[in-house]
C-alpha cells in the first residue's frame, strides 16, 4: 500500500506509454519532422482534440468523480482562449504596425504605435480605444497568469454562490448552463471589449516566430500532449487517495459525507475551481492551434457536448473521458468534415453533414440505455471485473450517484 | 455526571404538522439511552434536529461543558463537534473498500487541502484494522462494500462511527433487518462503545431494547411521554395506552 501511486495505478504508467506513442508517431509522419504522410491541418486537428481530451478529464473529475453535472465547463475553456488569444492578436499585431511605421520619416511614439495597433485590432468593431480589460495584453506573463486567474476566480465565486445554497442536481446543470449562456451573450457585445462576434483572429501565428505552420503545429501537439499528460497524473493523484474518497463519496451520498464532518461545500468549491482551471489550460492550447476564437465557442451546447463526450467514453474513470472525446470529436470531424459518402434512400438522401447530430444523439441515447459504462467498460472484459447483481438498486441515493450498472 | 447534551423546549412544524412539541430531554457522558416511540412520535425528527440537518421552530439545543449552541451550526460543524450519526438504512459508500469507508472515518483534519495531501500513517491503518476486528469485518477490507451482507454494513457503519470518536453516538434502529445472531453482535458493539460515550439508540423491537439494559425514554406526539427502566415505562398506563390501545 504504501508504493508510489503510480504503480498503485498501472492504468497511468499505459495511458503516458499510449500517448507518448502517439505523439511521437505523429511526429514522424509530420510534415515538419518526418516522412510528410499527414498534412499540417490534420496534425492541428489532434493537437486540437489532445485539448479537448484534457477538458474531458475536467469533466470527469467534476462530473464522474463528483457528481457535478456541470454544463458550464466550456465557458472556462473558451476564457482560457480568450486571455491567451488577447496577447497573441496584441503582439503580432504591435510587430506588423511597428515594421509599417519603421519607415515613417518621423519614429513613431510608444502612444502612436498603441493607437495604431488599437485602430488595426478594434476596427472591425468601429473603435480604435483599448478597453481597460487589455491592459495587460501586451505582457505574455501576466497574460498567462490571467488564463488560469480568471476563469479560477469566476468558478470560485459562482461555486461559492451555488454550493453554499446548497443547489443540486439538474438546478445547478441549468444554473451553469445559464452561466455560459450569459458569457457567451455578454462576449458578443462589441461593447464587451473583445471584437464582440468577430471574436479573436489569427492565433495560430506565434509573434516573433519565424517558423512555418508546419513546425508550430509539432509545437503545439507537443505542448498539448505534456498537458494532457501532466493533467492526467495530477487527476490521478487527485482521485486515488482519500480526497477522492470524499468526493466520490459525495457523488454518491452527500448528506452521509456532511455526518462525518466534511464540509461538502469546499470540497465540491475546491474540485469546481480546479476543474475550472484545468479547462482554462486546455482552451489556452487548443484556441492557437484553432486559430480563432467567437463567442459562439462558449455557447451552452459547447458545453453538453463535452456532457456527451464523457458519458460516451465512460464516466468516473479518467481514461474513460479522454477515450470519449477522442473518439466522438475525431469522428464528428470527420462526418461533418463532408467525406463521409452520402447515403441514397431513393427518396431522400441523407448528407451526414446535416445528420451527424441525429446519429450522435442516438448513440448518446443507446450508451446511456444499454452500456452507461461507455467505451472505457469494454477494459472490464478484458481484465474481467464485473459488477455485482444490486437488483436494481444504484450506488447511492443522490441524483449523480454511480448507477448500479456503472459500478465496478 | 455531567450533562453531554440537553435539549431543552424545542419546537418543530412541517407544513402544520407539529412534529415535536416542546420536546425537553438530556444525556450525560458516558451514558446508553434507548428511545422508544410508535411511528410519527418524532424519533427520527429528533435526531435531524440534533445534527443540524432539521433547524426547529423554537427551544435550544446545548452541548458539552462549554455549552456550545447547536443550532448555529452546521451538519459538518456538528459531526466535528464529536456528534456521530447512524441512519436507518445502512448508509456506506458502496463503490468503495470497507478500508476507504473506514479510513475517511478516522478521526482526522477534514479540510480539502489537509485531505488531499493527507497520506495514511502507520497510526491510522492500525486504527482501521483495529476497528475492523471489532465489527467482524477484517477479511473484508478489501472488498468494495457494495458487496457485503445488509448485517455487515451495518456494522461498517457502526465501525465507521467509532472511528469518528464521537462522545455522542445516534443510532437510528440498528437492529432493523438483522438476523438473531447479528442482533447481538450488534448490541455488544453497542454496550462496548456506551462504557466511553453517550450513545442513544432509537429503536422500534422491545426485545433489543431490553438486552441493551439501560434507561428508557418513550416519544409520543413529539414529547417525552415516560422515562426511565424499561420495566418502569412498560408499566405505566399511557405508555400502554399508546403503544396497545389503539
Amino acid at each position: 500500500m504504501s508504493r508510489p501511486f503510480i504503480l498503485r495505478n498501472p492504468s497511468i504508467l499505459i495511458f503516458l506509454a499510449c500517448l507518448a506513442a502517439f505523439t511521437l508517431a505523429v511526429t514522424l509522419m509530420s510534415e515538419a519532422f518526418g516522412a510528410d504522410m499527414i498534412s499540417t491541418s490534420f496534425v492541428k486537428t489532434l493537437g486540437k482534440t489532445l485539448c479537448l481530451c484534457l477538458v474531458a478529464l475536467a469533466m470527469d473529475l467534476v462530473w464522474g468523480y463528483c457528481g457535478i453535472l456541470s454544463l458550464g465547463h466550456f465557458a472556462f475553456f473558451g476564457l482560457g482562449g480568450y486571455m491567451i488569444g488577447m496577447w497573441l492578436m496584441y503582439a503580432r499585431t504591435e510587430i506588423i504596425v511597428a515594421s509599417s511605421m519603421a519607415n515613417a520619416a518621423i519614429p513613431p511614439t510608444d502612444q502612436e504605435v498603441v493607437n495604431a495597433i488599437g485602430t488595426q485590432i478594434f476596427g472591425v468593431v468601429g473603435s480604435s480605444e483599448f478597453p481597460p480589460i487589455w491592459y495587460f495584453a501586451s505582457s505574455l506573463p501576466a497574460q498567462l497568469l490571467l488564463v488560469v486567474l480568471v476563469p479560477g476566480l469566476l468558478a470560485l465565486v459562482f461555486g461559492w454562490l451555488a454550493f453554499r445554497s446548497r443547489v443540486t442536481g439538474v438546478y445547478l446543470s441549468i444554473l451553469t448552463q445559464a452561466m455560459t449562456l450569459a458569457l457567451s451573450l455578454y462576449l458578443f457585445q462589441n461593447e464587451s471589449g473583445l471584437r464582440g462576434n468577430n471574436g479573436l483572429s489569427g492565433l495560430q501565428n506565434l509573434p516573433g516566430v519565424s517558423a512555418s505552420q508546419a513546425v508550430v503545429s509539432i509545437w503545439f501537439l507537443w505542448a498539448s500532449a505534456l498537458a494532457l499528460g501532466v493533467g492526467y497524473v495530477l487527476c490521478a493523484w487527485v482521485v486515488s487517495g482519500k480526497f477522492g474518497s470524499v468526493i466520490r463519496g459525495i457523488r454518491d451520498d452527500e448528506a452521509r459525507v456532511r455526518f462525518l464532518g466534511y464540509s461538502v461545500e469546499g470540497y465540491k468549491l475546491f474540485i469546481f475551481t480546479f476543474t475550472a482551471i484545468i479547462a482554462a489550460i486546455a482552451g489556452a492550447l487548443y484556441y492557437p492551434q484553432a486559430g480563432i476564437i467567437n463567442p459562439g465557442e462558449v455557447a451552452p451546447i459547447a458545453s453538453i457536448y463535452l456532457a456527451v463526450w464523457v458519458a460516451i467514453g465512460g464516466r468516473g474513470r479518467l481514461y474513460g473521458a479522454v477515450i470519449g472525446a477522442a473518439v466522438v470529436s475525431l469522428v464528428s470531424t470527420w462526418f461533418t468534415g463532408g467525406q463521409v459518402p452520402s447515403i441514397n434512400l431513393g427518396f431522400y438522401r441523407i448528407d451526414w453533414v446535416d445528420w451527424w447530430l441525429v446519429l450522435l444523439g442516438l448513440s448518446f441515447v443507446l450508451v446511456t440505455l444499454f452500456a452507461p459504462k461507455g467505451i472505457g467498460g469494454l477494459f472490464d472484459l478484458v481484465s474481467g471485473r464485473f459488477a455485482p447483481d444490486r437488483h436494481g438498486a444504484d450506488y447511492g441515493p443522490d441524483k449523480g450517484s454511480l448507477m448500479e450498472e456503472e459500478g465496478r | 455526571m455531567a450533562t453531554l447534551l440537553e435539549v431543552s423546549g424545542v419546537s418543530v412544524t412541517f407544513d402544520g404538522y407539529r412534529a415535536i412539541r416542546n420536546l425537553s430531554f438530556q444525556i450525560g457522558e458516558a451514558e446508553m439511552r434507548a428511545i422508544i416511540g410508535p411511528n410519527g412520535a418524532g424519533k427520527t425528527t429528533f435526531m435531524d434536529i440534533v445534527t443540524g440537518k432539521t433547524k426547529p421552530d423554537e427551544g435550544r439545543v446545548i452541548w458539552g461543558e462549554k455549552s456550545v449552541n447547536l443550532l448555529k451550526m452546521n451538519e459538518a460543524k456538528i459531526a466535528q463537534a464529536g456528534i456521530g450519526r447512524k441512519f436507518q438504512r445502512p448508509t456506506v459508500f458502496e463503490d468503495q473498500t470497507v478500508f476507504a469507508n473506514l479510513l475517511m472515518a478516522v478521526k482526522n483534519p477534514r479540510g480539502s487541502f489537509a485531505c488531499l495531501f493527507y497520506k495514511p500513517t502507520f497510526k491510522d491503518r492500525g486504527r482501521v484494522e483495529q476497528l475492523a476486528s471489532e465489527i467482524g469485518l477484517s477479511d473484508e477490507l478489501d472488498r468494495k462494500s457494495g458487496e457485503l451482507s445488509h448485517g455487515q454494513k451495518q456494522w461498517l457503519e457502526i465501525g465507521m462511527l467509532l472511528a469518528q470518536e464521537p462522545r455522542l453516538l445516534l443510532v437510528d434502529e440498528p437492529a432493523a433487518g438483522m438476523t438473531l445472531a447479528e442482533r447481538e453482535h450488534t448490541t455488544d458493539l453497542l454496550k462496548e462503545a456506551a462504557k466511553t460515550r453517550a450513545v442513544v439508540v432509537v429503536e422500534h423491537d422491545m426485545e433489543f431494547v431490553r438486552r441493551l439494559e439501560c434507561k428508557v425514554t418513550v416519544l409520543h406526539e413529539g414529547s417525552v411521554l415516560a422515562e426511565g427502566s424499561l420495566d418502569h415505562v412498560t408499566a405505566n398506563p399511557q405508555v400502554i395506552e399508546v403503544y396497545l390501545g389503539r
